[in-house]
């Protein structure tokens, strides 16, 4: 078992180094006299402005280990979740939307009420896809791709209609209730995006984890992703279970949507055409996290670290286009962690056999 | 003398599990070389190191005399090496021609050039009398020709040594006897075989020599024609075995299982495919279906363990109407089912044999608590159920069920399915890749269960077995139940007529 956690741990390190050598390429490409202290830069990452920059690696990585656990957890129960950009863009939207509206609620359990609101919204999402591949045996990949943009579109019309700010064209700040608490968490790392929206996170890790691996709930999840059939012919309900998992998976990125936009960090929702990159980000954070929660953690404060420090190429000169672009470089080859894993497990199996024939 | 294939002294472990221990195979030039071995002796190993798919810790291998290294299966096919494996995979939404030509497609100017493979192929479907349409997808043919699918595979290729992995373990007695036909034909044309099997008739019937393993140790080989079907089972599991259960007279109790005007209609042809049929399985009794794959057997028991949704009928157990009972309605109620397709439908293969044996009960009050997984109970469970069944694996209770041979998955299903004490079970096949020590062992417990007043409804086609274990049969032929027989009251001749339709009594 341990051997296996080392495993691997060893490839998705191999497929972040691979990412970073893949990123040195472009910035030797654009660049090649700043490529290397810019490479320096992008290592130095969330710890180059100390305190702060740490604090705002951990803001960024939140919302992304809600829809990396989002796409992980709906992976290991056999499905493909693309749609986690659209259930994150519902989940935000009914954070945002309660957060402006609710006033009525004590600012204690505001937030509360806001984050279970998302969850609700991201569920809803999620559930859609799941009960047509459950009943109808429709491709859940189809599906949640149309609800992303359902998703989108109807997000735009609903804050435009309900919660616009027209003068500064995003929706209007939520109540000061309706934000996470900080918990002191700010001034730890001095850096005032940060609240306990990690810790949240943390905390959902530990329960996916729990669920999946120790539940008779988690059981039946896991052996419908195997083998359906079987599932079903042990009396497991897999129509049940394929609505369920995508419910799960759909709340997580809603959750995920509400911890984003609840920071007060100044970041609102906006009416753009462009489908929630947080979302698909979830889906090279499972990747490099092999789909299971700890690693799926580690992987959303990794890519956290790495846009950080990409977002400091600022500093020498490098277009905004071509930061993006290293950082999506070095997150896609995260994805490559199965590949890795595949040739490390060989590589140990021939060098054993070459030690015992010596 | 000259051997095609000689493999010395070959040894593979998993982790620090022999599979092979120092194992030596000689096969000659045109002669088929039978496998024998229990289940988990370590025969397809063996064969997977030939075919270049596990590479041995230890041991040469040498073709015409000459050592090779077989690093991958292409390398093997390279030095005229084929193999039909014993659970075959192929593409379902492939037609017969691409399945074949895949991996070896000819181009020409960057495009494929099916033609030649084409006119190779139907030559060869000719000449082997394989009645194969080159142009049916592989998921709307039958299990036996997907696997002339296979044997054509290897003969495109032009290989010299054929690798049978118990080809016949899937196969009707029909299809059985054309493709020891074709084996026949084979090696008749300077092919070399090697067949692996668990039915000793069949090595009887066309092998020359055969080699015995048993726990992954090589115990000898023998001309087939010196020695006795029981000198052969003595040899492979090292004690004698009865090949005939033993019984004794059961007068049966009330009903458990009644069907009435059971119906199933196909969604694609609109026939019924089950078409109302009515019996009843009574305490202490066998009943067995008999009849030609295709007949409507597995239909009936999908429809009856609720796989698959009926059209009309009713089914009780006990007396109770269960028609509507959900799946795990029945479970508990008593209903076990060892199913046909076990890699389908009996197993999650990627979890661990232990996982597996609590796949239907996880949920009751001594595997989980509040919800949790009691993974101490659930290995000690899984614990006494393969020393009770004897089911051997590399790594125990914690082995994938992916790496375990054949015969020991099935045995694990049996140990789950019979473990619930049941009233009763419906068995598909039950012995289905068993060495003969295993299907003695599972014939006992069927038989044991009938005399604990229990209840066996067992599906076979299998004339043998329907006639040495059950005590009432039923014939199937188009999804009707002809005849209703005793075994005392019938010869298998007339069982025959009634398989093929020319004769009903019901
Ligand atoms: N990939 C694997 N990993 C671990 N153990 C394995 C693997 N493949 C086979 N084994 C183990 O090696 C032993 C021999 O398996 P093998 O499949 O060769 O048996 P077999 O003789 O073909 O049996 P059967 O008649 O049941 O098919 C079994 O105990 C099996 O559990
Ligand atoms: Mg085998």
């Amino acid at each position: 078992m341990k051997k296996q956690g080392l495993l691997n741990f060893s490839a998705s390190a191999l497929a972040v180094i691979c990412g970073l050598v893949f990123g040195l390429v472009i910035l030797l490409c654009t660049n090649p006299a700043q490529a290397l202290p810019g490479l320096g830069i992008i290592l130095k990452g969330g710890f180059a402005d100390g305190m702060s920059g740490f604090g705002y690696m951990l803001y960024i990585a939140t919302p992304i280990i809600m829809t990396g656990l989002s796409v992980g957890f709906a992976f290991r129960t056999g499905l493909f979740n693309i749609g986690a950009s659209g259930q994150f863009t519902m989940g935000a939207f009914v954070a945002v939307y309660i957060g402006i509206n609710w006033t009525w609620l004590p600012p204690q359990i505001h937030w509360i009420v806001a984050l279970l609101g998302a969850a609700v919204g991201g569920a809803v999402w999620g559930l859609v896809p799941g009960i047509l591949k459950a009943f109808r045996n429709v491709n859940e990949v189809i599906s949640c791709i149309m609800m992303n943009y359902i998703g989108m579109y109807l997000v735009n019309h609903m804050i435009q209609s309900l919660i616009y700010d027209p003068l500064r064209s995003q929706t209007q700040p939520v109540s000061a209730g309706a934000n996470i608490p900080k918990a002191g968490l700010d001034q730890l790392f001095s850096s005032n995006n940060l609240n306990i929206g990690i810790l949240i996170a943390v905390v959902f890790v530990v329960l996916i984890y729990i669920l999946i691996e120790k539940t008779t709930f988690g059981f039946e999840l896991k052996a419908c992703g195997m083998n359906r059939n079987a599932s079903k012919y042990a009396g497991i309900s897999v129509k049940k279970s394929l609505a369920m998992s995508m419910v799960i998976a759909g709340a997580l990125a809603g959750i995920g949507g509400a911890l984003m936009y609840l920071a007060g960090s100044g970041k609102y929702m906006q009416v753009l055409d462009v489908l929630s990159p947080e979302g698909f980000n979830g889906i090279s954070v499972a990747l490099l996290g092999l789909s299971n929660p700890i690693g799926i953690l580690f992987a959303g404060i990794f890519i956290g670290y790495i846009t950080v420090g990409g977002n400091n190429l600022q500093l020498l000169n490098f277009g905004p286009e071509i930061i993006d672009i290293i950082i999506a470089a070095i997150i896609y080859c995260g994805a490559f962690s199965l590949l890795f894993k595949h040739l490390i497990g060989k590589l140990i199996k021939r060098t054993k056999k070459e030690e015992e024939s010596v | 003398m000259e051997y095609v294939i000689e493999m010395n002294h070959i040894t593979k472990e998993f982790g620090n599990f022999k599979a092979n221990d120092d194992i030596t195979l000689q096969v000659k030039k045109g002669e088929i070389h039978a496998l024998l071995g229990e289940n988990g002796a370590g025969k397809s190993t063996l064969m997977s190191v030939l075919f270049g798919l596990y590479r041995p810790e230890k041991g040469e291998i040498k073709i015409h005399g000459r050592p090779v290294k077989i690093d991958n299966p292409n390398a093997a096919n390279e030095l005229g090496i084929g193999m039909v494996h014993q659970h075959f995979k192929l593409v379902h939404n492939f037609t017969v021609l691409e399945s074949i030509v895949l991996g070896r497609e000819t181009v020409k100017r960057g495009f494929l050039n099916m033609d030649e493979a084409r006119k190779k192929i139907v030559a060869l479907s000719e000449r082997y009398k394989f009645q194969i349409d080159p142009d049916a997808l592989i998921s709307d043919i039958t299990v036996g020709m997907q696997q002339r699918v296979e044997i054509l595979k290897m003969l495109y290729c032009d290989n010299e040594l054929l690798i049978f992995d118990e080809p016949t373990a899937v196969l009707t007695p029909q299809e059985i006897e054309e493709l020891m036909k074709i084996m026949v034909q084979l090696v008749q044309e300077g092919k070399s075989i090697i067949f692996i099997t668990h039915k000793l008739n069949e090595i009887k019937a066309v092998a020359n020599r055969c080699t015995v393993l048993r726990k992954g140790k090589y115990i000898g080989t023998i001309e087939v024609a010196d020695t006795s079907k029981e000198g052969m089972s003595e040899m492979m599991v090292g004690r004698k075995v009865n090949f005939v259960p033993e019984k004794k007279a059961q007068t049966p109790g009330d009903p458990v299982l009644e069907v009435e005007h059971l119906t199933i209609r196909s969604k694609h042809t609109g026939k019924n495919i089950v078409a109302d049929v009515s019996f009843q399985v009574k305490r202490g009794e066998i009943v067995c279906i008999a009849g030609i794959d295709g007949n409507g057997q597995s239909e009936l028991v999908s429809g009856i363990t609720g796989l698959i949704p009926i059209t009309g009928g009713k089914i009780s157990l006990n007396g109770k109407d269960v028609t509507k009972e959900s799946i795990r309605r029945k479970c508990i109620e008593g209903f076990a089912h060892i199913p046909e397709d076990r890699h389908k439908y009996g197993l999650v293969l990627d979890y661990s044999l232990q996982e597996n044996l609590v796949l239907q009960s996880y949920y009751e009050k001594r595997f989980q608590k509040h919800g949790f997984l009691q993974f101490g109970a659930i290995r000690d469970y899984a614990q006494d159920l393969i020393q009770k069944f004897d089911i051997r694996s590399a790594h125990g209770a914690t082995s994938v069920a992916r790496g375990m041979s054949g015969g020991n998955q099935q045995k694990a299903i049996i140990a789950r399915e019979l473990d619930r004490n049941p009233e009763i079970v419906v068995a598909v096949q039950p012995v289905r890749g068993l060495d003969v020590g295993a299907i003695e062992y599972v014939h006992s417990q069927l038989i044991r269960q009938r005399d604990e007043g229990k209840a066996v409804l067992l599906v076979s086609f299998e004339l043998d077995e329907v006639m040495d274990v059950s005590d009432r049969i039923l014939v199937m032929f188009e999804g009707e139940i002809v005849a209703d027989v005793r075994p005392e009251d019938v010869t298998i001749q007339e069982l025959g007529l009634y398989m093929a339709g020319t004769k009903r009594r019901a």
